[in-house]
Parts: structure tokens; sequence; C-alpha cells
């Protein structure tokens, strides 16, 4: 079955702060849709990110690695968190997104995985 | 025999194309497929005469090219195996393309070509994809053609269908005809795609002509189709009501030198009274079911225009009580702009005006129809200076050459 990424899209500065009534809300509800997943078999696997602040960027070059400090991407969004889900097709997926951007209450992107 | 042969295209490439794409699971390889038929059926047709049912003759010969092609290419097969991503069911006719009747093969076909359509508007896809995806699959139209008829180049254009193509094979979008709790947002999307590809052959966006006739052609053709495929959808009805009863009008739409006449100036001995009568047919039966929805809605407005032999006899009360009910369905300020036009009819400029006022402005402000009517009836009401404003916005949003060059004059006469 084909898998897909489901991508929250966060502004990069976001505070991760879980002792607020808002972040404990937000966790309950994607806590349930993440069992909801489970429970459907969709789930791939899943995990919620430290803000873009905390990226290093690698590059190796002729055998040289280097490292720089930052997220790659210099936008303002930046991926918050994500899902790997694995269902039938584009649909199944786009319903589940659906669920998801309610649950985290902001927009989510999917992208199809290759292969 | 050329022309026979583009009329057998016209008519069943589409229907050929949505069930090969079924049979291959592949939108590519069914365009191929059903292409290389077609250059067989061209060798082949001027000798041995048209088959009794061209359609099917295609999509075996298609389909048995295809599959002989990827038995060869054992590679490009094992490939192919893989992304069976739109194969979803898999009932195939078995037929004999000589065969002159295949009524469970037709039946098959309409499922497939519903399929198609829903796999256009997928919801993932951008508007502008769709209609393209619409008139390239299902119409058979070229990319060259769809370019010209929307005045964008045809690398932009096959661009633009490529990626959409791709974007539903990556994304293993299904082929199949959507659930009932997704069907009502899908069909709506197929009604809104097909009337959007009217509305521009009707009042093309830019270019020298004020109508391209082939794309009115082509949604009409796709209207009737989809009336076949979902007899009991009022909505569908509705619209090619609403397409064959706006089309009636068009002899008369535009003076022999290409210049636009108005609804109240145009001759009404000019409109084509057997789309008017299909037209009022479809109204009165699909607004008999008492589903009423926002096509069936304006198809009735139509009607009530066309039932009316000048501007002045126009059961006005009836339009604006009809402009009452659509708002009701879809309160947006295009449905009030109209009904504030049927009101300056009924009550004069100043009631007109009155009724436009109660629309936020900021919400048309880049609707050239908005600015181009407040124009008319501020003109008509006295109001000079302000018709003049009004004008300079409509003509500064206007890209159709026709219709700029009818409002400058319109502007002129104040």
């Amino acid at each position: 079955m084909p898998q897909y990424l489901i991508s929250v899209c966060h502004d990069g500065n976001y505070e991760v702060d879980f002792s607020t009534p808002e972040a404990q809300r937000l966790g309950t509800q994607v806590g349930a849709f993440n069992d909801d997943l489970q429970k459907a078999g969709a789930w791939v696997f899943a995990a919620g990110l430290h803000p873009a602040s905390s990226a290093t960027v690698v590059r190796s070059s002729g055998g040289v690695v280097s490292m720089t400090d930052g997220p790659y991407a210099e936008t303002k969004e930046q991926m918050g968190g994500f899902w790997m889900i694995e269902v039938a097709d584009l649909d199944a997926a786009l319903e589940w997104a659906g669920k998801a951007a309610a649950a985290c209450e902001g927009p989510v992107e999917v992208r199809p995985a290759q292969g | 025999m050329t022309i026979a042969l583009d009329e057998v295209f016209r008519r069943e490439a589409g229907r050929c194309t949505a069930t090969l794409i079924r049979v291959l699971g592949d939108i590519d390889l069914a365009e191929d497929a059903v292409a290389e038929a077609f250059a067989i059926a061209a060798e082949k047709w001027p000798r041995t005469g048209i088959p009794p049912n061209p359609g099917g003759w295609i999509t075996t010969t298609a389909r048995n090219r295809a599959i002989d092609r990827l038995r060869r290419e054992s590679t490009r097969s094992e490939r192919q195996r893989e992304s069976h991503r739109l194969h979803i069911d898999t009932i195939e006719p078995d037929h004999d393309p000589e065969l002159e009747s295949l009524d469970d093969f037709v039946d098959v076909v309409a499922d497939d070509q519903l399929r198609l359509m829903f796999l256009c508007v997928h919801p993932a896809l951008g508007a502008d994809a769709q209609v393209a995806l619409i008139l390239r699959l299902l119409g058979g139209l070229e990319t060259g053609e769809i370019a010209k008829a929307f005045v964008i180049p045809e690398a932009t254009m096959a661009q633009r269908i490529v990626r959409a193509k791709r974007k539903l094979h990556d994304n293993h979008a299904s082929y199949r005809i959507p659930r009932s709790a997704e069907l009502p947002d899908r069909i709506d999307a197929v009604l809104v795609a097909i009337y959007l590809i009217y509305t521009e052959g009707h009042t093309a966006t830019s270019g020298q002509a004020l109508t391209r006739t082939d794309l009115s052609t082509e949604a009409i053709r796709l209207g009737r189709t989809l009336v076949l495929l979902m007899p009991d959808e009022p909505e569908a009805i509705g619209l090619l009501a609403l397409m064959l009863l706006t089309e009636s009008r068009r002899p008369s739409r535009t003076a022999d030198d290409g210049t636009i006449v108005r609804l109240a100036d145009q001759d009404r001995r000019q409109w084509d009274r057997a789309l008017i009568t299909e037209g009022h047919d479809l109204v009165v039966g699909c607004l008999r079911r008492n589903r009423p929805g926002p096509f069936q809605i304006q198809a009735a407005i139509a009607a009530v225009h066309a039932d009316a032999s000048s501007t002045e006899s126009t059961e006005w009360l009836q339009i604006i009580a009809l402009y009452n009910q659509l708002y009701v369905i879809r309160p947006n300020p295009v449905v009030a702009l109209n009904r504030s036009v049927a009101i300056a009819e009924l009550r004069g400029p100043i009631e007109g005006l009155a009724a436009l006022t109660q629309i936020d402005p900021a919400t048309l402000d880049d609707y050239q129809p908005y600015h181009a009517t407040r124009a008319d009836l501020l003109a008509r009401a006295g109001r000079i200076d302000e018709a003049e404003a009004a004008y300079d916005r409509a003509i500064a949003l206007t890209t159709n050459v026709v219709e700029r060059d009818f409002l400058v004059r319109q502007q002129a006469t104040l």
C-alpha cells in the first residue's frame, strides 16, 4: 500500500511549552488522532519536532563533512511535526489529513512517498 | 473519410480513453494506446468502412495493442504492474470488436466515463488543471487546441497537463466512483468545471473574439454526456438546460462587425428556437423533481428570458423571485449583483443602485461586471461623473478586446 507523509506546517518560531492548557488540549487531540491511526492500521511512524532553530545542516563534499547552524530552508514556515501513514489511496490519505489538521488546529501538507 | 474519422474521434476518444485507463491502470499508456488505435483505424477504415461500433473497435484494438506491447517490453511490464495505481476494479468486457450489440459493454463504459470525470476534478488538482484534463482526456482535444482556447502558450498548457497527470499518478489517486458521502462535492466539482469551460467559450477571458464556439460546443457535449451518465441528478440536467438556453442567444449577441449587442437590443427572432425548446423542457423536467439547486434556478432564469419577446415584456418579477431563491442557496455577491440588474429593469435605475449598495464593494472590487453594471445604472440615473469613473474601472479590468470596445463606446455616449 502507498505511504504518505503528512507534515504539520508551522511558524518557525513556535515555542514548545507543554505546561500551557492550550498545548495540553492540542496534545490530547493529537493523541486521540494517533490512537485512531493505529487502530485503523494506517500508522507507520510519527513525531513532533523541536523548533527549526534547533536544526543543524550537514553537507558532504569530496569526502569532507561540514556543518552549519540553523535550518536549511530559509522560510518562516517550517515542518513542526509529521506522520507517515500507509493507506489504500490518495483519497484515504486526504481524509486522514483532514483529521490531522483538525487535531493540530493548523494546515497540514500531504505528500506521497516514492516506491 | 477524414472528416468521418474526425467525428468518430471527437465522439469516441473520451469514452475509449476512460475504459483504457481502467484496463491499463495508467493515463499515459491509455492515451498512447487510443492514439495508436485511431492511427490503425485511419489506415484500415477507408478500405473496410467504419465498423458498426467504432468505439468498441477502437477500445478493443487499443487494449490489444497495449497488452501486446506490455508483453513485448517485459521490463516495462514489470514496472507497469507495480504502478497499477489507478486500477481498482477488474471488470473487463471481453467482447468482439465487430459485434453490433454491446449493451453490457456500454454500461461499463458509462461507469468508466464517470470515473474519469471524477478523476479529472479531483480536489487535489487546481481548477485550471481540472478543466485542462477534462478537455484533454474526455473531450479528446489536442493540447495545442486547449492552449489556443485559453490563449496561453502550448508549452505552458502541456506542462500543466503533464503535471496534473503526474500528480494523480504519484499520489496513487484511485480510479473509482466516489462514495456516496463524497459524491455531492465531487458532482459539484464536475458541474462547475463543465460550466467554467462553457463560460470561457461564451465570453472569452482575453483575445480578439467575444466567444469561442469550440469550447461552448465541447461543454454542451460534456453536459449531455453527464446527463446520460447521471439521469437522476437534477443539477446535471439544470446545467445542460442553462448552457442550451444561454447558447440559444449566441446568434444575436454580436453584430455583423463583431461588436456586442446588449440583451435589451438583441433581435430575438435570431434566437435558436430548437435550443430554447430543448432547454425549456429540461428545466420543467428537473424542477418537477423538487430538488432545486443553483444550476436549475439559473436555468429557470434563462428560460424566463427566453420566453419573453422583448426586455419590456420580460417577467422581471419572476426573475427577481428566482434570484431571491438562488441567494438563499448561494448567498454570494455575484448573485446579489445579478438580482440588482433585474430590480433595475423592473423598478428603474435608482432602485437598482439601491440594491447594489447592499453589496460590500470590497468583495467585488476586482469583478469587471460589477463596475460595468454600476456604470450603466449610474448613467441611467443621470449620475454622469460617477458613471465615468465606474466605466474607467470596468475598462481597466477587461481583457477581452470586444468587451473593452463595447465599454469604451458606452462611456463615450455619457
